[in-house]
């Protein structure tokens, strides 16, 4: 069943086509990479999915509704969650009020101190839950925000460069975590350049190119394939 | 979570300095020699004291507003007048029998508060932000002056009451309670005092319990990253706007009072000089705390007034100065400065016991 699905979705900035005639059905359940060079559109194709840019034409369908004109509260309201790709956690507050704000909506008092200290020990940030989030190591303001995000126990997940900034260890243990969401039945979304991590977790690799869809398949379909590695891998691999 | 310890957690919080009992003793000590005060001073020095608590008001309406909220708003002072004349034109066409200032207070206060909901849902839901929601605030209560100070003429009237241009309208009735044996009126000395005491007191812990609240969560959040907020599955401008209507009514609450005390408004309470003031005052007490902010205004306030004695156009160049020290020494304001240097000491000697 198709949890997600993008009909010819179409984006200009002026006169650069950023999404063109992308069409994608993303399935409930799966573990799907987004790869792509710089520029490919992948970051916007987010951004159109979330509601923070409108199409020019096309559709967004989530769980068979039509959320194109939907405002991005409301998404999320309907069970779409993100982690952005530069960190955006409350810089200015404490760990444990960024995870009491991302949990309060869902939960009340008792239930909610529970909750909170439960993804303290899930993200491994106990012994920093009354520090100012700002004054995170950048590889834990990462797991901060992918834990907001996750706090909301959305349907799907978008993660937009979820490893940048990590260590290969830590890199691995996120891959770890995605696929325990995902074996709770969460589907996900990445957007990903670290090729390691996208072996680890992908079930189905899409490739965007110049606003397109240029490939998809499996990461070794992916791998196989010349073309992509001509506008891609050979760079990544250089 | 029942009786005292149960209230007071719902005070208490993150978004506010001063928690546990020492803090409430002293601020129960502060309150009680407060309530004393009037027994030991003189009808005009209490009324004195009424005219710098009623700035208090739309000082915090700032705090929540920018300090919280993050959104700078120029606006207050209209408000400030909105709710001002809005007392004057109610009182002065309905009297003050059966207890109708205390309606037409909270109608001038509803008015400021109607008005804030239309700007602010134009303002918020056309996404106006940053620097440009200053600009149009600003320009809202610079357009507010303007037009009630060419209001002079005779054909500038709504019932009986006369807007009078820039001369101001003056002569409404005090604040009336009405009382079995006599109506109790307060005028700008003891009577006022207790009464807008009061109210201060009450505003305070209500703000308190509100930022404390999940509600108050979300407001600071927005001023830390909106957009990671509305990714939370909240809507921004919603909040932006409940917050930006309750400072309004804040700001209207500080207008009716400032128009009892004074019975009088002129267009100049929402002049340039007017809309800087408050800012002045938020600023250099600490504008993202509520106690900050109410400290710092009375201090301010009560040095502006010695300076003014011995020349007003020193004292506002001395404002201006104290607002660039501000910024350039404790960007966060002077007093929340201090305070954080007071729990910060607690703290250590606290742990120095143990």
């Amino acid at each position: 069943m198709a949890l997600l699905e993008l009909r010819g979705l179409n984006k200009h900035f002026g006169g650069l086509h950023v999404t063109n005639s992308v069409d994608l059905v993303l399935e409930a359940g799966e573990i799907h990479c987004l790869i792509g060079p710089n520029g490919a559109g992948k970051s916007t194709l987010f951004r159109l999915i979330l509601g923070e840019h409108h199409p020019g034409s096309g559709d967004i369908l989530f769980a068979g509704e039509n959320i194109t004109a939907l405002k991005p509260f409301a998404r999320i309201h309907r069970g779409l969650s993100v982690k952005f790709q530069v960190p955006g956690v409350f810089k200015g507050l404490s760990v444990r009020q960024n995870l009491e704000i991302a949990l309060q909506r869902t939960h009340r008092s008792v239930e909610l101190a529970r909750e909170i200290d439960r993804l303290l020990t899930f993200l491994n940030l106990e012994a920093e839950q009354m520090q100012t989030a700002g004054n995170l190591s950048h590889g834990q303001k990462q797991w901060l925000e992918i834990g907001m995000a996750i706090s909301l126990k959305p349907q799907l997940l978008l993660l937009d460069e979820p490893t940048a900034g990590m260590s290969p260890e830590e890199t691995h243990q996120t891959g770890e975590m995605v696929q325990r969401l995902n074996a709770d039945g969460m589907t996900v979304l990445a957007i990903e350049h670290d090729m390691a991590f996208v072996r680890q977790v992908a079930q189905r690799v899409t490739v965007l190119h110049l606003g397109q869809v240029f490939a998809q398949g499996s990461i070794d379909e992916i791998v196989a394939d010349e073309r992509v590695a001509a506008i891609y891998l050979g760079q990544a691999h250089a | 979570m029942n009786g005292l310890p149960g209230f007071l957690r719902l005070l208490e919080g993150p978004q506010t300095v001063g928690r546990g009992p020492a803090f409430w003793i002293v601020f129960a000590i502060v309150f009680a020699m407060a309530c004393a005060y009037p027994l030991f001073s003189d009808g005009y020095t209490v009324g004195n004291t009424v005219y710098f608590f009623v700035w208090v008001f739309i000082a915090l309406s700032l705090c929540l507003i920018w300090g919280y909220g993050g959104s700078l708003s120029f606006g207050q002072t209209a408000f400030f007048g909105i709710a001002g004349y809005s007392y004057g034109i109610l009182t002065l066409n309905f009297g003050s029998a059966y207890g109708f200032t205390l309606v037409a207070l909270v109608l001038a206060i509803a008015i400021a508060a109607l008005f804030a909901l239309l700007l602010g849902y134009f303002m918020f839901f056309g996404r106006i932000a940053g620097v440009f929601l200053g600009i149009v605030t600003l320009a809202v209560t610079l357009m507010l002056e303007r037009f009630m100070a060419q209001t002079a003429g005779p054909e500038w009237r709504i019932g009986v009451a006369r807007l009078n241009g820039f001369n101001g309208m003056s002569a409404m009735p005090p604040l009336t309670i009405p009382w079995p044996g006599g109506d109790i009126v307060l005028f700008a000395d003891i009577g006022l005092y207790y009464a807008v005491l009061g109210l201060l007191l009450l505003v305070y812990l209500g703000l308190r319990i509100l930022m404390n609240s999940a509600f108050g969560n979300v407001i600071v959040a927005i001023r830390e990253n909106p957009e990671r907020a509305e990714m939370l599955g909240y809507d921004v401008r919603k909040y932006q706007l409940i917050t930006f209507v309750i400072g309004a009514a804040l700001a209207g609450i500080s207008g009716v009072l400032y128009t009892v005390w004074g019975q009088y408004i002129t267009p100049s309470s929402m002049g340039m000089t007017a809309a800087a003031l408050p800012l002045i005052w938020v600023a250099v007490g600490g504008r993202s705390d509520l106690t900050s902010t109410l400290i710092g205004t009375l201090v301010v306030l009560a040095a502006f007034q010695a300076l003014t004695i011995y020349g007003s156009q020193y004292a506002l160049v001395f404002m201006g100065v104290l607002l660039v020290l501000t910024v350039l020494i404790a960007p966060n304001g002077l007093v929340l400065g201090v305070m954080n240097l007071i729990s910060r000491l607690a703290t250590r000697r606290s742990k120095g016991d143990v």
